[in-house]
């Protein structure tokens, strides 16, 4: 019985949100047709496929680009944000040098230092990452950081009867305390790398779905930047998508841990 | 074993106060003696504790064990906290075995004396579950089975039942004396109860607060093993009226 209603409340999950994406759909494909709306201004969503699927191998190429940069960025965000964190928590003297730096590459408009370091590190896949890398590394950081420190003083002051060194402290309490913490701003990261790709790709590319915004709007292809706008958010919820199922399935005990046992 | 030589300690609050916590302990533990600390909030019995298990050092005095002072942390000395403190994402085993882990001697024989201990405690099967599985007396259980998995001579107790109902504190309390029984280690108990200081300890010592200090030492002559029955016997009785006496002052007892 418990397994039935399950099953229903999560169809219910799934259903709901696409029900109000297929209604909202609707409700716009109506609204181009009855105010007969120029495809110019704002296409019908019958117009965004027919003109994306006739270009549907090129938008395939830039999607896979795209995916690419993100992915990269988010790694980078994920391997320097952790250290970073670390750092940050267990020195204040670095604490004291890192945080002014930190702070000063997010006061960067990451538009205006696109160009930039194209010029440094050359017209290649590397100043998209590195772009993408600076949109999302910083609200992770800030999140393992605050997860690391957040460790009830109970658990600090276990490690320390057991002996524990400073490294097996940090490895085998903070860290995995601050799992849930980790997540959030991987959650946040994933979204920001999809943003920072496409500001990346929008100053300095020749593919990718950013690439495909700007050329499509210049030849007045509106239909297709349509297309490539709906396929990046649809990118932006399906990465978010993988990160919730990665905690849920590997970390199931930080999602919440004063839930009754399943048993 | 256990040498408390004039210790003070004075703690430094966050506006600059000088707080007093402990002023001029002195208390001798002999080995495998159950020492059980009460006293109102405030008298520093917990800050005694953790004086003895190396977590804070003295302002003035000293603290030994066998002669050497105490500085750190030591692992022949055993934690049991007031709440459990497992690891929720570690299994109940490997919470156990943790402080075997954490001092780098984990082996093969730890890991089957973690599986007796639970077993003695009755938490046999649940090896492999996570603390939010348990019930808050099974998670002390696990923690008590995590203070002996080094088999520590020493065992340091703040308030470890203090956070479960009575009946639970009643049954822990039970298989604690089967425990220091079974397997013989020098306990230092704090405790708010005082029927349960009086049944666990071979000698209660009564603190009083501000600045904390040694109000008196009773000596409790129950003969062992010792049940609830007890709580009967005049013996029982006059050691908790005395103590009643110490902690409140004999105007309580008149109004009671």
């Amino acid at each position: 019985m418990r397994g039935k209603s399950a099953a229903l409340r999560h169809a219910r999950e799934v259903f709901v949100p696409l029900a109000t994406i297929a209604v909202l759909f609707a409700a716009w494909e109506a609204a181009c047709r009855f105010f007969a709306i120029p495809a110019y201004l704002v296409p019908a969503p019958s117009a965004i496929w027919v003109d994306t699927g006739k270009l549907a191998g090129p938008v395939f190429h830039h999607t896979v680009a795209t995916t690419v940069t993100v992915l990269l960025g988010f790694l980078a965000s994920f391997v320097i944000s952790l250290p970073l964190a670390i750092l940050l928590t267990t020195s204040p003297t670095i604490a004291g040098v890192i945080y002014p730096l930190l702070v000063l590459t997010q006061s960067i408009p990451k538009v205006a230092l696109a160009p930039i370091l194209v010029v440094i590190l050359g017209a290649n896949e590397l100043p998209r990452i590195v772009v993408t890398f600076l949109v999302a590394f910083f609200p992770l950081v800030l999140s393992v950081a605050a997860g690391l420190v957040a460790v009830p003083p109970e658990l600090i002051e276990l490690g320390r009867s057991c002996r524990a060194s400073r490294w097996k402290e940090i490895w085998r309490i903070r860290l995995p305390y601050a799992v849930p913490f980790v997540f959030s701003g991987l959650k946040a990261a994933i979204t920001l790398s999809v943003v920072g790709a496409v500001v990346a790709e929008f100053v300095n590319a020749d593919r990718g779905l950013g690439y495909l915004i700007v050329t499509s709007t210049a030849f007045f292809q509106v239909p297709v930047a349509w297309g490539a706008l709906i396929i990046l958010s649809l990118m932006g919820i399906v990465l978010f998508q993988i990160v919730v199922i990665v905690e849920r399935v590997f970390f199931p005990w930080s999602l919440s841990s004063d839930r009754p046992g399943a048993s | 074993m256990i040498a408390i030589e004039g210790v003070g300690k004075t703690f430094q609050s966050r506006d600059g106060d000088a707080v007093e916590a402990l002023r001029g302990v002195s208390l001798q533990i002999r080995r495998n003696e159950f020492v059980c600390l009460v006293g109102p909030s405030g008298c520093g019995k917990s800050t005694l504790l953790r004086l003895v298990g190396g977590l804070t050092l003295p302002s003035s005095g000293r603290v030994s064990i066998d002669g050497t002072t105490v500085a750190e942390p030591r692992s022949d000395t055993g934690f049991v906290f007031q709440a459990a403190t497992l690891l929720p994402w570690a299994t109940i085993l490997d919470n156990v075995l943790f402080p075997a882990r954490m001092m780098g001697v984990l082996t093969g024989a730890h890991v089957e004396r973690a599986r007796e201990l639970l077993t003695m405690v009755g938490l046999a099967g649940f090896e492999g579950k996570h603390p939010r599985e348990l019930s808050g007396g099974m998670q002390q259980r696990a923690g008590i089975c995590r203070a002996l998995v080094n088999d520590p001579d020493i065992l340091l107790m703040d308030e470890p039942f203090g956070a479960l109902d009575a009946l639970t504190r009643e049954e822990l309390t039970l298989e604690l004396m089967r425990i220091a029984a079974e397997r013989p280690k020098t306990i230092l108990f704090v405790t708010h109860s005082i029927p349960e200081a009086v049944l666990l300890a071979d000698r209660v010592v009564v603190m009083s607060p501000r600045p904390g200090r040694i109000a008196e030492i009773i000596d409790i002559d129950l003969p062992r093993p010792r049940d609830f029955d007890m709580e009967a016997r005049h013996e029982f009785q006059d050691a908790t009226r005395r103590i009643r006496d110490l902690i409140f002052g004999s105007r309580a007892r008149r109004a009671a």
